[in-house]
Parts: C-alpha cells; sequence; structure tokens
C-alpha cells in the first residue's frame, strides 16, 4: 500500500527559533511580489511510500530518516484521517510519473538501508496558506510561484494515490517508415509532423540512400539520421558553404565553408606561429572542449554551451541540466578531464517587466505572451538550477555575467561553461573494434526524447506542452558519482575512448565514437528507469548523466566492478567495430536498423546558402541605450547634482548593478583553489573583472577565466570585436597574459533562414577571424544556437534576440601571488584612466599586452576595465569595493565607453610619466583623481569641490536592484 | 609516529575531500580517501587511523535532508566502530557537510543535559538560501584539541543548511557548561555577532559557528578551514601586507596532527 507521510516544521518545538519555517517565509515574500497579500505560509515535504511494512515501521522511518527530531514534525495521512484544512488553504505540488525525482531515489536507498523493504518513492510539496484564499488566486499562485505544469501537477487537498502507475509493458513491433514513393510535399510533411526537422534536401538524399538500398527505412533509422543530421550536433550552417553579396546585389565572395575559413583558419595560423617543441594549443575543435597547455604534464580544456529551449519551458531543470550538460562534456574531453570550475551567463528580459505597480521601470513590456514565464521568475530558476546542480557537484561556479533585454523575453539565453584538468599524455582516445560498448550512469526513460532537435527549432507559444518530454531534471549526484568512477578508471587505462551522452543520446555518442568503425548495440541491454520504453525511444532519448565507454575485452571486469564498489551502474550494451563500418542495431536478437557510418556523418547535403551583408557597417551605438546618454560636465549640472543623479541611476541599472545575489548562492571557492574570487576586497564586494583559479593545490599556476559580450551594438563585426576586447581585457586586470589565452566562441542568433541575418553571422565569423589574428589569442572551441526567437501563434508577433555572441577567455597565469584586483589599496595614490587612441584590434591588443607588462612589473595596485556604465561607474566600483575614498575631476566622470579603456591606481613609487613611457604611442592617460581618506566620492571642478556622494551611497545604490 | 594516517571518507556526493587531504597533508600527515562502502564491509579499516575526517559537500545529495542518510549508515551499522576510535583518543573532525553528519548521528555534541541521541540539529538558514561568504570566527572552547591556540580567525562558509538549533534551553546551557562550543560568529571588531547577518550568515543560536563533544577530540564546524590553507585563498589577499606565510584555517590540521604525536610540518602550500 502507499503510506503518506508529511514533514513540516514544529511548531511544538521547544528549542529557540526551532519553529521558524524560511522557506515559508521566502515563499510568501514571492506571493506578495504578485500583488496577492496572503496570511503566513508554512511549508512541508510529502513522502508518498509503497510498501508492504507495517505502521510501526513507517513509523519508524517517519521519525529517524524522514523528520529531524529537533524541528520537524512527521504526520501521516491516509483517506481516514485528512488534515483539518478549516481556516487554511493548501496547495500540493506532486511530480508527473517519469520525471526524475532524486530525493524519491535517495529515500528509497535510505529506507532499504534500514532493512525495511520498499517499492518505491516518490516525493511531493505542500504549501499552507493562512486564511481562505479564492481558487482561482490559489491556481495563479501556484502557477507563478509554485509549480511548472510541465513537469509537475497541483492539487488543492491532500493527495493521496491508491498505487503508482506502472509502466506498460512493451511489445515489440518493428516499424518501417514507407519513403521510397513520397513526393517533396510528402517528405516534408513526414519531416514535420515526425519531429524530424530536416530539409527537403536532406529528406531527399535519405530517400535516395535507401532506394539504393532497395528497402524502406526503420523508424530508429530515420530518428538517427536526424539527431545526427540536427543543427545541435552538426552545426550545418556555420560549416555551410556561403556565397555573400552586398545590398546592392554585388557578389563579394564566397565561402566553401564558413567557419573552416573564418575561425578555424585563424586558429591554425597562430598554431603556426607557435614553438613546436612547446605548443600551447593541444587539441583544437576536434573534440569535446579545447584543450590548451597548463604546465609540463597537465593541460586545461573549457567548453561553453547553451541550454536556451528547455529553459524557456522549465528554467530550473534546463538550466541545471544545461550544466550537467557541459560538466559530461569535460569528463568526455580526452580520457577524462577534471571538472575544475564553472562559469554561467544569462540574457533575459528585464525583470520588472509586465509589472504596472513600478515608477520608471527599465522594460517596455506590458503584457507577458501566452506560454511566457516572467523574466524575474525565469532568472531566479535557472539560478537555482546552476546552483543545485554546480554546488553538488562540487565545482566552483567563478565567472559569468547577466545581460538584460527584453527581446529575450520569450527565448532566454543560458550559456554554461566548465574548466577540465587533464593529464597531457591523456588528451588522445580512439575506440578500439573489438572494444566492449559500456553504458554508465543514469537509467534510461523516456524524459528527453527529441532534446537535439527541439533545440534545433524555433520556440512558439505552444511548444511546452509538444515538447514538454524534452524537458527535463538532473541529478547531479548520479553525476558526481560518474565523474569520481571515470577519473580513476582514467589512471587505472581501463578504457580507450569516452564521450558524453549529450543531445540525440546513445544515438550520438555510440554514433561518435563508431564512426570509423562501426558499431553493434543491442538496445534490450540498456537499464530503463522504468518498463515500455520502445527501442527507437531507448536509442534517441537525451536522458541525463549517462556516459559512454570503450572498454577492451580484458578491461571489463575490472571496470565492472570498480563502478559496482562506487554504487554507479555500468552495463555492457554492444561492441565496437563491424566488418564494413556500419550503426547494427539489434533488440531481442531482431535487427532493427544498419546503416554505413559513413552515410550517417558524411551523407548530410551542405547546400550553399546566401548572405547579405551590410554596404555600409551599421554604426556601433557604444553602451546600452538607457546609459549611452553622453555626460558633458557643464557648470551648470554641478550645481544640479546632474552628475550624482546619473551615477546613482546607472550603479543601479540591472546591467551594472551588482550580481552579488546570484554570485553567493553558488560555492565559488569549493576545491580550494581559489585565488581571485568574484567578489573580492576587504568588504568581499569588489565585482571582480576575473576569477582565477589553482587547478593543481601545490602548484601556484593558475587558470584565469573571463567573458565579454555586446548584444547593445548593432553592427555585427563591432559587436563580436568589442566582446572579444572586453573578454581579453577583463583577464589582464587581473594579471592575465595575452601571450598565454584562448578564446571560446558562443554564437546565439535568431533564425539564420534569411539572406541579411546570415550575412551578420558572416560578419561575426570575420570579426572573430579578424580578432583573433590582431590579438594573437586564438579560438580553440566553440559552438551556436541559431533559432532563438519566440513566436506567439495567437498574434503572429515574432520576437528575434539581439545577436548575442559570448566569448570567453581563459588563460594560464604563472604564479597566483602576482595577481591583481580592481579595489584601490592606498590613500593619497594616483588614479587615471588608460585610453587607447583608436579602435582597431591591432592599436587595442597593443595596448592589452602593454598592460600586461605593466602588471607584471608591479607598477599598479588595482586595474579595472571600463564596461557597461563608462569610467565613472568604474571609479565608483573601485571605490565601493575598497571602502576607500575618491577625490575625482568632474571632467573625468563620464559615462561613456570608450572600447579598450582602463581605470588604474598607481603604486606608491611609479609616476604617470613612467607608464606614458610604456603605453604613449598607443594611448592617452589622464590623472582623473586621488584616493582619499574620506568615506566618499568626491566630484571637484576648478579645484572646488561640486558633489561630495557618500560610499554608502553609492554602494547601497549598486547592491539594491538585485537583492532577492 | 611522525607521520599520522588520516581517513578521509567519501561518498556519494563528498566534494571536499582533496582540499581537506591537501591540508591534512601540509601539516604533515598522510591522507587516504575510503569510500563508506569499503567501511561497512570492513569494519576494522577504522583501526589503521589516527585521525578520521568526514569532508564536506551534499552527501546523497543532501536530499530528506543535510547529512542525514550517511548519519543513518553509520548509525545503523558503525556506531561501536566510531565509539572505539574516539575511546582510543583519536581526533575527529567533520567539516561543513561533514559535522551535518555528525550532529545528526548524535557523536555531536554527544549526551548533554541528560538529552541522548541526537539533540540538536544544523537546519535552513535563516535567509532560505544557500551562501557562500567569509566570516569571522572565534574561539570559546579550551577543551576542543582542534583549536588549540586559536584566538580569531577568518574562514569561507558554503551552505544552505547551518543554522544551529538546540533541542532545548537546557541542552544549549549545557554545551556551554560543559565547554563544548569551540567556535562562535563573531563582528569584524570581535565583538558579538548577536544573530545579524553577515557576521552570523545563517541565524545560529548563540552564533554558534562549531562545536565539539566531551572529550574535545569529535569536532565539527560549519566553515571550511581546508579552503584557507594558502595566503591567496583570502578574497583580501592583494590588499594584505605584509602577507602571512599561512592561511589561519591550517592550524586546525596541525593541531590534530600534533596532538596524535605527529611531528607537524606547516608546510608551504605552494
Amino acid at each position: 500500500m502507499i503510506h503518506r507521510i508529511d514533514v513540516q516544521v514544529s511548531q511544538m518545538a521547544q528549542g529557540r527559533d526551532a519553529g521558524y519555517d524560511p522557506l515559508g517565509n521566502s515563499i510568501r515574500n514571492q506571493i506578495l511580489e504578485l500583488g496577492q497579500v496572503v496570511g503566513s505560509v508554512t511549508t512541508g515535504r510529502i513522502f508518498l511510500i509503497d510498501s508492504d511494512a507495517d505502521r510501526q515501521a513507517m513509523q519508524q522511518v517517519a521519525s529517524q530518516l524522514l523528520a529531524d527530531p529537533i524541528v520537524e514534525t512527521a504526520q501521516f495521512i491516509d483517506p481516514a484521517n485528512l488534515p483539518d484544512d478549516t481556516g487554511r488553504s493548501r496547495i500540493e505540488i506532486h511530480l508527473k510519473p517519469g520525471v526524475m525525482d532524486p530525493v524519491a531515489a535517495s529515500t528509497e536507498m535510505a529506507i532499504n538501508d534500514m532493512g525495511i523493504a520498499v517499492r518505491q518513492v516518490r516525493t511531493g510539496r505542500v504549501y499552507l496558506i493562512d486564511g481562505i484564499v479564492p481558487q482561482d488566486q490559489l491556481r495563479q499562485i501556484a502557477s507563478r510561484v509554485l509549480a511548472n505544469g510541465v513537469i509537475e501537477s497541483v492539487h488543492f487537498n491532500a493527495y493521496i494515490p491508491q498505487q503508482f502507475e506502472a509502466g506498460r509493458t512493451y511489445s515489440f513491433k518493428l516499424k518501417r517508415i514507407p519513403l521510397r514513393d513520397l513526393s517533396d510535399e510528402q517528405l516534408l510533411k513526414l519531416s514535420r509532423e515526425g519531429h524530424l526537422f530536416l530539409s527537403l534536401a536532406e529528406m531527399k538524399a535519405i530517400q535516395m540512400y535507401f532506394c539504393d538500398l532497395d528497402r524502406e527505412p526503420t523508424d530508429i533509422e530515420l530518428e538517427t539520421l536526424a539527431q545526427t543530421w540536427s543543427e545541435h550536433c552538426v552545426h550545418k550552417t556555420l560549416k555551410s558553404a556561403v556565397e555573400v553579396f552586398d545590398e546592392t546585389g554585388q557578389r563579394l565572395g564566397q565561402y566553401d565553408n564558413l567557419i573552416k575559413q573564418t575561425i578555424f583558419d585563424s586558429t591554425m595560423q597562430l598554431m603556426n606561429r607557435e614553438d613546436p617543441a612547446n605548443p600551447f594549443c593541444l587539441s583544437v575543435f576536434k573534440d569535446n572542449a579545447g584543450v590548451i597547455t597548463l604546465d609540463e604534464t597537465d593541460a586545461v580544456c573549457f567548453k561553453v554551451e547553451t541550454h536556451n529551449h528547455p529553459s524557456a519551458i522549465e528554467p530550473y531543470g534546463g538550466s541545471a541540466t544545461g550544466i550537467g550538460g557541459v560538466i559530461r562534456d569535460i569528463l568526455g574531453t580526452g580520457l577524462a578531464a577534471k571538472p575544475i570550475a564553472n562559469t554561467d551567463v544569462f540574457c533575459v528580459a528585464y525583470p520588472d517587466a509586465a509589472n504596472p505597480g513600478i515608477v520608471n521601470p527599465h522594460s517596455t513590456v506590458r503584457n507577458l505572451p501566452r506560454g511566457v514565464i516572467h523574466p524575474k521568475r525565469i532568472l531566479q530558476q535557472i539560478v537555482a538550477g546552476v546552483r543545485d546542480y554546480g554546488n553538488r557537484m562540487g565545482i566552483p561556479t567563478i565567472n559569468g555575467a547577466v545581460y538584460f533585454d527584453d527581446n529575450y523575453l520569450g527565448n532566454p539565453l543560458v550559456f554554461c561553461g566548465c574548466v577540465g584538468l587533464i593529464p597531457r599524455n591523456k588528451i588522445n582516445k580512439d575506440a578500439q573494434a573489438g572494444d566492449a560498448i559500456v553504458v554508465m550512469g543514469g537509467r534510461t526513460g523516456r524524459d528527453g526524447i527529441h532534446g537535439a532537435t527541439f533545440s534545433s527549432a524555433e520556440l512558439t507559444d505552444t511548444h511546452a506542452d509538444e515538447f514538454s518530454h524534452a524537458v527535463q531534471i538532473g541529478n547531479a549526484i548520479t553525476e558526481k558519482k560518474v565523474g569520481d568512477v571515470i577519473l580513476q578508471a582514467r589512471d587505472r587505462e581501463l578504457f580507450s575512448a569516452v564521450t558524453d551522452c549529450g543531445a540525440g543520446g546513445l544515438s550520438s555518442a555510440v554514433g561518435e565514437m563508431g564512426e570509423k568503425i562501426g558499431a553493434h548495440v543491442n538496445l534490450e541491454q540498456v537499464p530503463l528507469k522504468y518498463q515500455g520504453l520502445r527501442y527507437d525511444e531507448i536509442w534517441i532519448s537525451e536522458a541525463q548523466e549517462r556516459m559512454v565507454l570503450s572498454v577492451p575485452p580484458d578491461k571489463v571486469t575490472e571496470l565492472l566492478e570498480l563502478s559496482r564498489s562506487e554504487d554507479v551502474e555500468a552495463t555492457v550494451i554492444g561492441t565496437f567495430g563491424t566488418p564494413s563500418a556500419e550503426l547494427v542495431l539489434n533488440y531481442s536478437g531482431t535487427e532493427v536498423g544498419r546503416m554505413s557510418m559513413h552515410f550517417i556523418h558524411k551523407g548530410i547535403p551542405m547546400p550553399t546558402r546566401k548572405a547579405v551583408v551590410p554596404t555600409a557597417p551599421v554604426q556601433a551605438s557604444i553602451t546600452a541605450a538607457e546609459l549611452s546618454v553622453p555626460f558633458s560636465p557643464a557648470e551648470s549640472s554641478h550645481k544640479t547634482g546632474a552628475i550624482k543623479k546619473q551615477l546613482l541611476a546607472t550603479l543601479a541599472h540591472p546591467n551594472v548593478a551588482s550580481k552579488h545575489w546570484i554570485i553567493r548562492q553558488y560555492d565559488h571557492e569549493v576545491q580550494g583553489g581559489s585565488a581571485i574570487k568574484p567578489l573580492i576586497g576587504p568588504l568581499q564586494k569588489g565585482p571582480s573583472d576575473a576569477s582565477v583559479v589553482r587547478p593543481k593545490l601545490s602548484s601556484p599556476k593558475g587558470v584565469v577565466l573571463s567573458c565579454g559580450m555586446a548584444p547593445y551594438i548593432t553592427d555585427p563585426y563591432e559587436m563580436a570585436l568589442a566582446s572579444i576586447d572586453e573578454a581579453i581585457r577583463n583577464a589582464v586586470c587581473v594579471g592575465g597574459d595575452p601571450d598565454r589565452m584562448a578564446m571560446l566562441d558562443n554564437f546565439c542568433w535568431p533564425s539564420v533562414d534569411d539572406e541579411r541575418t546570415m550575412g551578420t553571422l558572416v560578419r561575426a565569423c570575420e570579426a572573430c577571424r579578424d580578432g583573433a589574428l590582431a590579438y594573437g589569442v586564438p579560438f580553440v572551441s566553440g559552438k551556436d544556437s541559431l533559432h532563438n526567437q519566440f513566436t506567439n501563434q495567437e498574434t503572429q508577433q515574432v520576437i528575434r534576440i539581439p545577436n548575442t555572441l559570448l566569448i570567453s577567455v581563459i588563460g594560464i597565469i604563472d604564479d597566483v601571488r602576482n595577481c591583481l584586483t580592481m579595489d584601490f589599496k592606498g590613500q593619497s595614490t594616483r588614479v587615471l584612466v588608460i585610453q587607447p587612441k583608436d579602435t582597431r584590434p591591432a592599436t587595442l591588443a597593443r595596448v592589452h599586452r602593454q598592460m600586461a607588462a605593466i602588471i607584471r612589473d608591479r607598477l599598479l595596485t588595482a586595474c579595472h576595465d571600463v564596461s557597461d556604465g563608462g569610467i565613472a561607474t568604474a571609479l565608483a566600483e573601485m571605490a565601493i569595493a575598497s571602502g576607500r575614498g575618491l577625490s575625482v575631476a568632474a571632467s573625468s566622470m563620464r559615462f561613456d565607453q570608450p572600447r579598450g579603456s582602463y581605470v588604474v591606481e598607481l603604486a606608491d613609487r611609479v609616476k604617470p610619466e613612467d607608464l606614458s613611457a610604456r603605453l604613449a604611442d598607443v594611448a592617452t592617460i589622464e590623472l582623473a583623481g586621488t584616493t582619499t581618506g574620506q568615506k566618499s566620492l568626491t566630484i571637484t571642478h576648478n579645484g572646488n569641490t561640486v558633489q561630495d556622494i557618500s560610499l554608502d551611497e553609492l554602494t547601497a545604490a549598486w547592491l539594491g536592484t538585485l537583492d532577492w | 609516529m611522525s607521520q599520522p594516517k588520516v581517513m578521509i571518507l567519501r561518498t556519494a556526493g563528498t566534494n571536499c575531500d582533496q582540499e581537506t587531504a591537501h591540508a591534512f597533508e601540509c601539516a604533515g600527515a598522510v591522507a587516504s580517501f575510503r569510500h563508506i562502502n569499503e567501511l561497512l564491509e570492513n569494519k576494522r579499516l577504522l583501526n589503521d587511523y589516527q585521525i578520521l575526517a568526514i569532508p564536506g559537500g551534499f552527501s546523497y545529495g543532501d536530499d530528506i535532508s543535510s547529512g542525514r542518510i550517511l548519519a543513518n549508515q553509520i548509525m545503523n551499522h558503525l556506531p561501536e566502530a566510531m565509539r572505539a576510535f574516539v575511546d582510543a583518543g583519536k581526533p575527529i573532525i567533520g567539516i561543513c557537510n561533514g559535522f551535518q553528519v555528525l550532529i545528526k548521528t548524535g557523536l555531536l555534541p554527544g549526551t548533554v543535559a541528560d538529552n541522548h541521541g541526537q539533540n540538536c540539529t544544523l537546519t535552513h538558514n535563516t535567509s532560505g538560501s544557500f551562501v557562500d561568504r567569509w566570516v569571522h570566527l572565534s574561539r570559546r572552547s579550551q577543551k576542543c584539541i582542534w583549536t588549540r591556540g586559536l584566538a580569531e580567525i577568518e574562514l569561507p562558509v558554503a551552505h544552505g543548511e547551518g543554522r544551529f538549533v538546540a533541542d532545548s534551553e537546557a541542552v544549549l546551557r549545557g554545551l556551554w557548561a560543559d565547554d563544548r562550543v569551540a567556535l562562535v560568529y563573531v563582528r569584524d571588531d570581535g565583538s558579538p555577532a548577536n544573530r545579524e547577518y553577515p557576521w552570523n550568515p545563517n541565524g545560529s543560536v548563540d552564533d554558534i559557528a562549531g562545536i565539539c563533544d566531551q572529550t574535545g577530540l569529535v569536532f565539527g564546524l560549519m566553515p571550511h578551514p581546508e579552503r584557507y590553507v594558502d595566503p591567496t585563498q583570502h578574497p583580501a589577499w592583494t590588499s594584505q601586507f605584509p602577507r602571512p606565510t599561512h592561511g589561519a584555517g591550517q592550524a586546525i590540521f596541525s593541531n590534530a596532527v600534533e596532538h596524535v604525536g605527529g611531528n607537524v610540518m606547516n608546510l608551504l602550500n605552494v
């Protein structure tokens, strides 16, 4: 039978403050934000336990396991003993069947450990609100604050199921899809209705392949091709041939392979300049992540992925599985790397959208379209997803950014990055014919089917219903265990290749590893979460936390034993290598698929695309629209307090304001290597330009991580260059050296089906090539996501995201003890603004290299980049971070953002001329002010104080906006 | 015994194991990682070690509540082995999740005021959310062997369930009376935090950050001493002149090594 045990904070507890329920309190605050005034909220956890054990045994479970004896009580709920809801309202949230429930799995294990047999556990949450809240109001609270209908069901009474839904038993039936005789129109219909998202040319290539084989394809063969050929997996747009025209129709040229001839090409040129005996780039654009040299024995690798569409529909699960996925990329790089740092960058609409109560909102959105989750909730949930997954994995999340723009309303961007440490002799891998195919980690369920094709399509307001099966909840501890086993197995040399199961599941992992030698898979061997999966679902499900290993036959026993000792499931599901390099899929002895690996990987037709680039570059706006008002310090403005007003407003702008609310929820110090934290200085408030960790605790070597993006610049070429400059400059500020840096590109574009948008993509690729060559910093890995727009199918309104290029920099620092931070260190020290003389990449590159040398030679005691909010904001942030005052000339309180600029504090013994000597031909150096012993920012004009703003006031403005 | 052996206990979700081992090794000990499954199969394994450390992390995901499932495994299968370890005069430390485990086994603070079994807990922070920040701590106990010689110390915390609550005022009074309150959160000037954020980051009663048992051998704390063994781990190290040779957390590991008769090395971290 099913026992229901509810656990909640005890109101009867004796200990001081034992009866306080912080979670209930924070839920109530979120409800108040909706504009609904309600009484106090009590939260509880629901355990539904299917067991034949008697009540006494269940009482033992309740008191010894489920409820904390000091602060909680447990209560049995059954139909004869329903809770008394007089004077209060009840909302219960239960997971829908088949949704990952990590707590339930742990609870089953722990009850069995007590010697009590249990069949299955499921968990839920209950919220009890004091007072009678009308039903429609409860529904709104449930849907806006508490539940996501995609994965959860809401109840307003105590829910006690008679029994859990058992999976249906599956009776095997091979399905063929008649294809050979279809017309073009019918092929497109099949592609659309089967969620294949293949073009007509691709469908025809498949048709021809099966005509040659003289048979119809099976469903699993078609699905395999749809996954492998999806934009998500093959990046067919960036790899395609492109004819480039200007706006008058004149042909400017052609790329046979856009990315290969731009970004890859610049990397190859830079690698050719390397000392072959001492290479920096060790593996570029071929493995899961780019790999660069750390020291003589070890390397570091870095990958950034996006998880945009799942995060739009289920932000918590979407971002958690986003970070989970990129961590698996690192575990699957070479012969496995150890994850040592995470990064995250989010683009969302302004959090004050559609809130009529707010005066002067940043957002221009008045009503949320149907199917769109409110941006504030999106941000809260994606932060929570990264927090819960990253923290549980024990990987410090150390660098990131948040950018607000209303055009991300229906299609937020979630970038998740991971850095790994890998011995240099473990970088290469090759599955060998005869190796066993071993799947390790999570079991396969129906969750996450069509992940790859879903992410390659554009979002509409009905996607939440159509693609709910593509949305998943992660289980970080399963992945942590898998990582622990894989790193031990690597050091014991138990496998010859490894990769992650990403979107496309086993289909892409096995397909990729067996590309050259073929593979034979017995699908019935794959461990399942529940009964009833069809053979094709087993093959393409994206179910999380799985890795595939290629294991030599004589190592299989040892690997399986190692896995068992760490409670990790590992199963042999087939063999690599077939006589003619085919993919052969069997289910219980029946062949369900057989295709050549060559066709799967090389058969995709690559049509030539057309791109139109702007004839004259679009004029770049230099900063976000709200911040772009250039400020001229006229005499009158000092008196009216205009500088102060603008400074406070700028510091409080969401794109400038402190992100401490996010950073502090992440464990950014686990693993013990933290050297430059995201929040630094004596007050732990300073916004560090970049972060530095030591991957090896016995070595002073550091890895610096930084990022840059500039979606507010409309010209794609300038936008890309500005992003590159910001990322490199951020790393230089803390002591990075451009000679020891590499970059990653992440393109997030709206639909590139039209020629002009394709033209913007071409220009951004060209800027990446030109920027990499000018700065001498190679791209080593990248990723793209190309259909980021939202269509409201009721109104046909399309919201396209701004073209967004995230540049992530990774660099090597020889000794972290030479790093620098952005907080002022002294009193009466000189503060200077360094501004490049022009914005050509060659000039900026020289400035940054000189700055790196100046920092290395210890001429500075603080350095900060000028970005959103301009020079005035950079000065204010340095004062806020240090708690030290600054006397500054009104003429330096500028809000523009000259590209490539720095604000620095000179070391005591150093004169401004010492800097001029090194920078004079490429930059202007302006004395902005001096640090003081006062706790204020003192603005002077002609030697007179015209404004005195206390640091407390500046700090409050800067911390307040995103202090949720 | 020049180099004492430390067992770093691991399980699913342990994640501060390597830096904890590093901190012990800097202090002159030899650290080995042991999975709970090994210990359950061979309970005598503990005999080979002089010090036991339960490091931070999210054991079993902190599912149900932080540290609960590992605590139950220990109490269901290893109570005698743990008791024998302490009876032999060997120190045990639980850091963050390890502290949560020791509290939920009842090994910390041990019997207080006739209150057996689990008599205190670590529950959700008053703020309701996870927090990573540096805090100021002050030593209170003379009994705890791990905190000997410390006065005030800065360390980072990183947890969502660190609010210390006792079963009753009697238990709390008993802890103070028996000198078992090892560390409390204080303000930067050393005055009491009085449960005010951010000085007291989680709302613990009496600002309690770490406690020990009646012997002073078993010690648990929410802050992470293993994250401050090198000067560059401090958030403001770039403005510290002169720079210390070690992080202040190192002393905690060195105290245990010294207590079991090892030669304290205080190796430079890098």
